[in-house]
């Protein structure tokens, strides 16, 4: 049942040969070697797979590849250009906006998602924005600095 | 691989016992975890790049223990912390610091590493002044190196690429507190670099050449056995799955594909027979079915002499919570040429080591367990549980490295929880509102079951052919009772606790009995400061006799000071220390109740948490543990049917989400002369309190049950398709 498939990821295209019925998370963290979208709860319940699908936050775990094969994904390894990082990358390290890191990928790509919406979100967008992803050690209070950081 | 380990590196030194080579009393006067482990060495080498690599036996779990550790190491050298590299729990290499638990880490690992290095900057010094002919007092270290005008060695050369053999010997000079550059300092964690940069860092992380993915199916109630399984339907099914390995009751599934495997497991979940475990009590009365069970009471404490006419009762229930990590458990095992290596989060490698060594009949030095870190996971969750596993996958597949993930399923089900808990509360107060007399009856389960060596406590070990078993007993233990003394000047006191063996599995959660207890006694203080006819903060302070105590509160008191009365708002306070000899913790909070809906606005935390390490780290660990508190408080209750708990996954579970998160204000107090104490579990009880006493403020109802909250989240949020 594997057939071959074209993916976009971060920019660049890879050919793969994998059932497509695969969640992209699977693709993504095991195919491509690729850290920044973890696995939390497979239900899309809890957010931690975060991805962008053609720049907007999506949970890659439910999600099977073949029905992304046509959009431009990115993960958190491709929001930083090189070197240099996403400001909302130097803005959590900034604030220290961790604890364990696990959330880490889910907040991030929802609030660049956000951010690219709303440049200006206020309070409630952010966490409107952020509502999806479950954070266990209550960082969230430093998540929502860091990201209004950003916006001043 | 071909480097000696440093284990064999000491053996060939001859100086692997070197702790016995040590008087007795002269052990027992060293610090923290220097009494087992004294040996310089043993924390601490120098690298010839000029760089120093500390050893600890404890793992960081999001708590920033590398960091303070490096902080410690640094500050007594005078090195850049940069220049300070941290090992963490590895049964190879690190010390054996047994668990990461009870907020014990900078008390005993943290300090062990500043007299390790404080020493090692004497030898270096006394070494320098040989070499260079000089006096002591003409020596500085800097970067690494130890100079006098033009002439400077570094460490390595000083040392002369040999390593620190000798015992930690007491008294050691340790660098004057007001010299200090880094220790007290918010230091930033470099890990958080690596997280925001995607940088493997997780065991979840870990890919090995040739690793293969696993699940295990799981039976339907705790006590269930295997019936009967069919293979060949399976085969059929599923003909690249690389093995099932069923031994006993314990069935775990392999193969290269990780989706695959996770749609084996589900398909010998749906076909595979189990016999019927033990019935659970659901729809009973919980707190009667509990305490019917337990055993006799036990004296904690006894004080004076309780007259029989109380002036208040109160009853406080405490429901099962979950630790709910994020990332659900992992673990990687590889056996290979006899040798068993994992690669797990535990919160202990040597016990984990232990237990393995007798699960698995291997000799303890074939097993490495290598600590990396995971996600947050607040005390004892799956991690012991997920690496056993893994390890009787791999013992069953020799050469193939295997990474076994547990789905969310998994953790929520089959975690070991934190014990529901039930607390009798009676008190007689003076004419003058003072406390005359105290009783607390307390009921709970253990909230320790950490392997600790014995293979029982590991989940598959019961479902084995020849299972182990963990013995059941009504034994009280200071888990349950941790906390239960109120930390108030009181006559006349008795404190007696009950055990019993609840019906859902259960372990360490962050702050153990703490949380309930606190959550009790200081609700309870809040309803007698009423009866009283005083406020809250005064009738705290007239029965606190500890000037940090008091301190800690005034503190709190003056935070509140123009804070406004909102109609439909409250605000609550609570104090505790933690253990009654750890971080002193003063919570207040702000809620807001519009009919049956609360919401957490603000929440403030003052903490004395002796000589501050790295500040922003103990603000990190206090704002995290108040949203974690909240949301334990407000919404979480683990449930169950007759035959398993039916808090599967986040909606059945929900935990506070962003839009429920208060604002946070975090104080720490500076006490520079005084022991650094732990501050990472101060804020649960607490924070409970300090809600439950808002809530009541708020909208008059005193809620002795948690959680705060029972309304349905499941139905306001329905996920998304
Ligand atoms: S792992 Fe995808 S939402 Fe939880
Ligand atoms: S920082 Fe640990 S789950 Fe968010």
């Amino acid at each position: 049942m594997k057939t071959t498939l074209h993916l976009k990821v971060n920019g660049t295209t890879h050919t793969l040969s994998l059932n497509p019925a695969t969640p992209l998370l699977y693709v993504l963290r095991n195919d491509l070697q690729l850290n920044g979208p973890r696995f939390g709860c497979g239900l899309q319940q809890c957010g931690a797979c975060m991805v962008l699908l053609d720049g907007k936050a999506q949970p890659s775990c439910m999600i099977a590849v073949d029905v992304v094969k046509n959009q431009e994904i990115t993960t958190l390894e491709g929001i930083s250009s090189g070197d240099r990082l996403h400001p909302l990358q130097q803005a959590f390290i900034d604030e220290q906006a961790a604890q364990c890191g696990y959330c880490l990928n889910g907040m991030l790509m929802s609030a660049v998602s956000v951010l690219q919406e709303t440049p200006e979100a206020d309070d409630q967008t952010i966490r409107e924005g952020l509502e999806r992803v479950l954070c266990r050690c209550g960082t969230q209070a430093r998540f929502l600095r860091a990201i209004k950081r950003v916006i001043r | 691989m071909s480097q000696p380990t440093r284990r064999t590196f000491l053996k060939k030194l001859g100086i692997l016992t070197i702790g016995f080579s040590l008087p007795v009393s002269a052990a027992e006067d060293l610090p923290g975890s220097l009494k087992k482990t004294p040996a310089i060495n043993a924390w601490l080498e120098v690298l010839a790049d000029g760089k120093v690599r500390v050893f600890t036996g404890k793992i960081e779990l999001g708590q920033g223990i590398r960091t303070a550790i490096a902080q410690m190491a640094a500050e007594e050298l005078d090195l850049p912390m940069h220049h300070v590299e941290v090992v963490m729990a590895d049964t190879e290499r690190s010390p054996n610091e047994t668990y990461t638990a009870g907020s014990a880490s900078i008390e005993n690992s943290a300090i062990a590493v500043r007299y390790a290095a404080a020493a090692a900057r004497e030898k270096f010094i006394q070494l320098a002044a040989q070499q260079f002919q000089t006096k002591p007092e003409r020596l500085k270290l800097k970067q690494g190196y130890v100079e006098c005008r033009n002439q400077r060695k570094s460490f390595s050369e000083l040392l002369e690429g040999k390593q620190i053999t000798e015992a930690v010997k007491m008294p050691v000079a340790l660098k004057p507190k007001g010299s200090y550059q880094l220790v007290g300092k918010s230091i930033h964690r470099p890990e958080i670099e690596k997280m925001v940069r995607a940088e493997a860092w997780y065991v979840q992380d870990i890919r090995l050449p040739g690793m293969i993915h696993a699940r295990v199916a799981r039976p339907p109630s705790y006590g269930s056995r295997l019936e009967s399984i069919d293979e060949k339907a399976f085969r059929k099914q599923f003909p690249d799955l690389k093995k099932l390995v069923i031994q006993g009751s314990f069935v775990g599934i392999t193969g290269p594909d990780e989706f695959e495997v996770t749609q084996a497991q589900q398909w010998l979940q749906e076909h595979i027979r189990w016999s019927a475990g033990k019935a659970l009590p659901a729809g009973k009365d919980l707190v009667g079915y509990l305490k019917s069970m337990a055993g006799k009471g036990e004296s904690v404490v006894q004080r004076g002499t309780i007259s029989p006419n109380a002036t208040w009762k109160a009853r406080y229930v405490k429901p099962y919570l979950m630790h709910g990590s994020i990332g659900p458990s992992c673990a990687v095992a590889w056996y290979q040429n006899e040798k068993l290596q994992i690669w797990t989060h535990s919160q202990g490698v040597y016990p984990l080591r232990e237990a393995l060594h007798k699960l698995l009949s291997l000799p303890p030095e074939r097993i490495h367990v290598q600590g990396v870190a995971g996600s947050g996971c607040y005390g004892h969750n799956g991690a012991d549980d997920v690496a056993a596993e893994s390890a009787l996958l791999a013992m069953a597949l020799p050469g193939t490295p295997v990474r076994l993930q547990w789905s969310r399923e998994d953790e929520h089900a089959w975690e070991p929880y934190g014990s529901a808990m039930i607390f009798e509360a009676e008190a007689r107060l003076d004419p003058e509102g003072r406390i005359q007399d105290w009783t607390l009856e307390l009921w709970s389960d253990t909230h320790s079951t950490r392997p600790g060596g014995n293979p029982e406590n590991l989940l598959p070990a019961q479902y084995l052919e020849k299972p182990f078993l963990p013995e059941k007993s009504l034994e009280v233990n200071g888990g349950m009772t941790r906390n239960s003394e109120p930390y108030y000047a009181i006559p006349n006191l008795q404190i007696t606790a009950h055990r019993f063996n609840g019906p859902l599995r259960v372990s360490a959660l962050r702050s153990l009995g703490g949380y309930g207890n606190v959550f009790a006694i200081e609700s309870f203080m809040d309803e007698l400061a009423e009866k009283a006819c005083k406020d809250p903060f005064e009738f705290r302070l007239m029965h606190l006799k500890d000037e940090r105590a008091r301190a800690t509160l005034l503190k709190l008191k003056e935070l509140l000071k123009n804070e406004p009365k909102n109609p439909s708002e409250g605000i609550g306070i609570a104090f505790a220390r933690y253990k009654n000899t750890a971080a002193y913790c003063a919570i207040a909070a702000r809620v807001q109740v519009i009919q049956s809906s609360v919401r957490v606005l603000k929440m403030w935390a003052v903490v004395d948490a002796g000589e501050i390490i790295n500040l922003d780290g103990i603000k990190n660990q206090t704002e995290g543990g108040l949203i974690q508190s909240a949301s334990w408080t407000i919404r979480e209750q683990v449930r169950f049917d007759h035959q398993q708990p039916i808090t599967r996954d986040w909606y059945s579970y929900p935990i506070f989400r962003m839009s429920e998160i208060p604002e946070v204000e975090v104080h720490v107090l500076d006490r520079p002369e005084e022991k650094p104490l732990g501050a990472g579990e101060a804020v649960q009880g607490p924070a409970a309190a300090a809600l439950a006493n808002a809530y009541y403020q708020a909208s008059n109802r005193r809620v002795r049950e948690l959680p705060l909250l029972l309304n349905s989240y499941q139905e306001q949020i329905k996920p998304e398709k």
